[in-house]
């Protein structure tokens, strides 16, 4: 695989992993049509995700061109996107009011 | 296409030839697998359900049993109870008896004990085996075909490359006029909203939402955020963060043709086409609920690299993951890679051609070393 990342959807806000990505890297990337450069802050495994814009607390993550959960903190371009910033929104029975 | 199965009764196709050895209750589960080392060629189910439990879930047992009995690639079917247990081993024996296969039964308390019933049940399945060993393979078209679809041991690679090309053979079958079962409900969290527009009626969308709710309302009812349970640690150390994420790469493993029906556990599905049984995503039980609904052969997409089989039933082990192909080749069978001109619709191809080999008699890595021998059946109340 020579491409370094893959976005699913163009209403995508975060891109996957296709290779062990490093802190400082930077990425050409194609989103929605613009060209856009994305650094890196974080170290980025295969197979996980990075952010591709600004994504508020408490706003939709977007992959496959479906919310896959909600951030749980502010998420800058290039960030690195997973458990630590981002939760489901399905399934919690430890939210008052248990599900959706 | 066409591929080289077992005629059975019923117009039923297998695609393996053992004698089924299965346990109506976890209690007679030692004799059954002495059984199963006495004669070649038969197989054993064991599992740990079927007694002091609540009657919904004596049904589920009870018919998921049958449904087993039933599957074409066992030639005939020897039940092995204690003689004590809520299932009713007569009923079950009856209920398999219509697939027009010989079954029997052998009952630990009144053969005398563990010793008379391993003598007694080897026996009538060495008949058995002489039997169906006469039956031989006849070429039938691709629209005979089951075939069941998983993922498991899930990482990233597995939504991006082996459901989608696992989905693909999907594809392919569905479009020769063949039949297709997935199922997997916890992991349509999130993404049921696909699938339903997928559903042929609008009674099929509801169910398919109803399935779902279900589930959640199982998981939410704990009290707990079920993360860690789904998504697994591993789907987490493999990048995907939350069981949304999980659902949105795991559907892609039924393909992309319209959904027919969805059915309870245990269940056979009527029919043919593509089809969504109610189970959870774990291994034991839902491998258990494909076999039940018919399946000859099982596409199983895993990214970590999940090693089980089924006792009865092919499982081919399909990867997208590089890494996990080259250190576990033990137990996978086909690396799909994305990328460099490998379209979703080759790599389906690849896995629908491995399917009709395997329908044929190809060994799957996990028969080979024999893996796969501890299933379950899913219940959902109380052990009483």
């Amino acid at each position: 695989m020579k491409q370094k990342v893959i976005i699913l959807s163009p209403k995508d806000n975060v891109a996957t992993a296709l290779t062990d990505l490093k802190a400082g890297d930077t990425l050409e990337l194609a989103v929605g049509g613009h060209k856009k450069v994305i650094k890196l802050g974080a170290d980025v495994p295969f197979g996980h995700k990075l952010s591709l814009s600004r994504i508020e607390l408490g706003s939709p993550v977007v992959k496959y061109g479906e919310v896959i959960g909600i951030s749980t903190a502010l998420i800058e371009p290039g960030d690195y996107v997973h458990i630590h910033n981002i939760a489901s929104a399905r399934g919690r029975g430890d939210l008052e009011g248990g599900a959706k | 296409m066409s591929f080289l199965g077992y005629p059975r009764p019923k117009g039923l196709v297998g695609a393996r030839n053992h004698i089924g050895v299965i346990s109506t209750v976890g209690c007679a589960n030692d004799v059954t697998w002495w059984i199963t080392q006495q004669v070649k060629g038969c197989t054993p189910f064991l599992h740990g359900q079927g007694c002091t439990q609540t009657q919904p879930d004596l049904d589920q047992v009870t018919r998921t049993l049958v449904s087993l009995g039933w599957n074409p690639n066992l030639a005939g079917v020897l039940l092995v109870s204690l003689g004590c247990e809520s299932v009713l081993v007569d009923k079950i024996a009856d209920g398999i008896a219509e697939s027009g296969k010989p079954v029997d039964k052998v009952v630990l308390q009144k053969a005398g004990g563990a010793t008379s019933a391993v003598n007694q049940g080897t026996r009538i399945v060495k008949a058995m085996m002489t039997e169906a060993s006469g039956v031989k393979r006849e070429e039938f078209p691709d629209s005979e075909m089951v075939l069941g679809v998983k993922c498991g041991a899930s990482d990233t690679t597995s939504g991006l490359v082996s459901n989608p090309a696992t989905g693909a053979a999907c594809d392919l079958l569905i479009d020769s006029g063949g039949t297709c079962i997935f199922g997997e409900t916890t992991e349509f969290i999130g993404a049921e909203h696909v699938l339903a527009k997928r559903a042929a009626t609008p009674e099929v969308a509801q169910k398919i939402m109803e399935i779902v709710s279900r589930m959640e309302q199982r998981v939410t009812a704990m009290g707990v955020d079920m993360r860690g349970g789904q998504p697994t640690t591993g789907n987490i150390a493999g990048g995907l963060s939350t069981i949304e994420e999980k659902s949105l790469g795991a559907i892609a493993k039924g393909g992309t043709r319209p959904i027919n029906a969805v059915y309870e556990y245990g269940e056979r599905p009527q029919g043919k086409g593509l089809f969504i049984v109610d189970t959870p995503g774990r291994e034991p039980e839902f491998l258990t609920a494909v076999a039940a609904a018919g399946a000859q052969v099982i596409i199983f997409s895993t990214g970590l690299g999940a090693p089980q089989g089924f006792p009865f039933v092919p499982v081919i082990k399909v990867t997208g993951n590089p890494n996990t192909y080259n250190r576990l080749p033990e137990h996978l069978d086909v690396f799909v890679e994305l990328g460099d001109g490998n379209s979703t619709a080759e790599m389906g191809q690849t896995l629908y051609q491995e399917a009709l080999a395997v329908a044929s008699g190809k060994q799957t890595k996990a028969e080979i070393i024999g893996y796969g021998n501890f299933p379950n059946i899913f219940t959902t109340g109380p052990v009483i």
